[in-house]
């Protein structure tokens, strides 16, 4: 299997949040924390662009390399994830991500920032798979229930896709050929560092027509 | 006795200076989610524990669930 990945297709994103209740009501997160967002680009404007961000798993994730206690780890299928009992709340993460997915809830009497919550993919976190420790920890560990994250499953018109990082390239790339617009994947070079059409710098393969 | 009880108190005062050993390591691994929940909560697509079952499930799952041109052509 490839790494799991997501893609937002701000073709399609019709800004109903339905991806962001999912998460919050699949993982039971509080208050203040925003596992994912949708966030609409020249709101207002003709021609607007809602895309839905959170955590994007990258290839080389800037969060892992900041962290002054180690306690993130990429699982086999490309899932970055991290052990609170580790985390110190130190919040270096949240500067070093370029999505400003690592999340702080006001945990303490005196709204002193709490451990670091992020998106799992769905995936929970080093405690027992299933395990209600787990659970309260990280939230629902769909993956190993053999199912795929809550928000992409949940997302009415599909422009959230999660999954086999080949699986959901396919999907993205049938719809491009079918409506031949919209081929620009937000996020996508700097979660997993590939150029993508319209990106600065990318250049057509060899031998494609333009 | 006195230099008993002063050499038996130095040593119990120094003992606080030592350094207490540093053995965490950063993150536990984690059980890889192919190995499931045990759980009947579950798809029942896949046989938990077996790691081509639930790529294949997974990979089934998305591509149907995801791509209505599969659906729908």
């Amino acid at each position: 299997m490839a790494r799991m990945k997501f893609i937002c297709d701000a073709e399609r994103c019709i800004e109903c949040n339905g991806c962001v209740t999912a998460c919050k009501n699949e993982h039971e997160v509080p208050w203040g924390v925003n596992r994912r967002r949708v966030v609409t680009l020249n709101d207002g404007i003709p021609g607007e662009k809602s895309i839905s961000v959170a955590c994007m798993h990258c290839s080389d994730a800037p969060c892992m390399a900041v962290c002054p206690v180690n306690c993130f780890y990429r699982t086999d299928e490309g899932v970055v994830l991290h052990d609170k009992d580790v985390c110190i709340g130190c919040g270096y993460c949240s500067y070093a991500c370029p999505f400003g997915a690592p999340q702080f809830p006001a945990a303490g009497t005196f709204g002193v920032r709490g451990k670091m919550d992020k998106c799992t993919f769905c995936a929970g976190g080093p405690e027992t798979n299933g395990s209600q420790a787990e659970f309260e920890k990280y939230g629902r560990n769909r993956l190993a229930e053999g199912k795929l994250p809550a928000c992409a499953e949940m997302c009415s018109t599909k422009a959230l896709l999660a999954g086999d990082g080949d699986m959901v390239a396919d999907i993205f790339r049938t719809r491009v050929l079918k409506r031949g617009k919209g081929a620009e994947v937000w996020g996508w070079g700097t979660a997993y560092g590939s150029r993508q059409a319209g990106q600065p710098g990318a250049k057509a393969p060899e031998g494609a027509k333009s | 006795m006195n230099r008993l009880m002063t050499i038996a108190a130095s040593i119990c005062l120094l003992a606080a200076c030592g350094e207490k050993p540093q053995t965490a390591t950063g993150a536990r691994s984690d059980a890889p989610a192919y190995t499931g929940t045990g759980k009947a909560f579950a798809e029942k697509n896949w046989k938990q524990g077996d790691k081509a079952s639930w790529e294949s499930q997974l990979k089934a799952r998305g591509a149907n669930s995801q791509n209505e041109y599969q659906r729908t052509n």
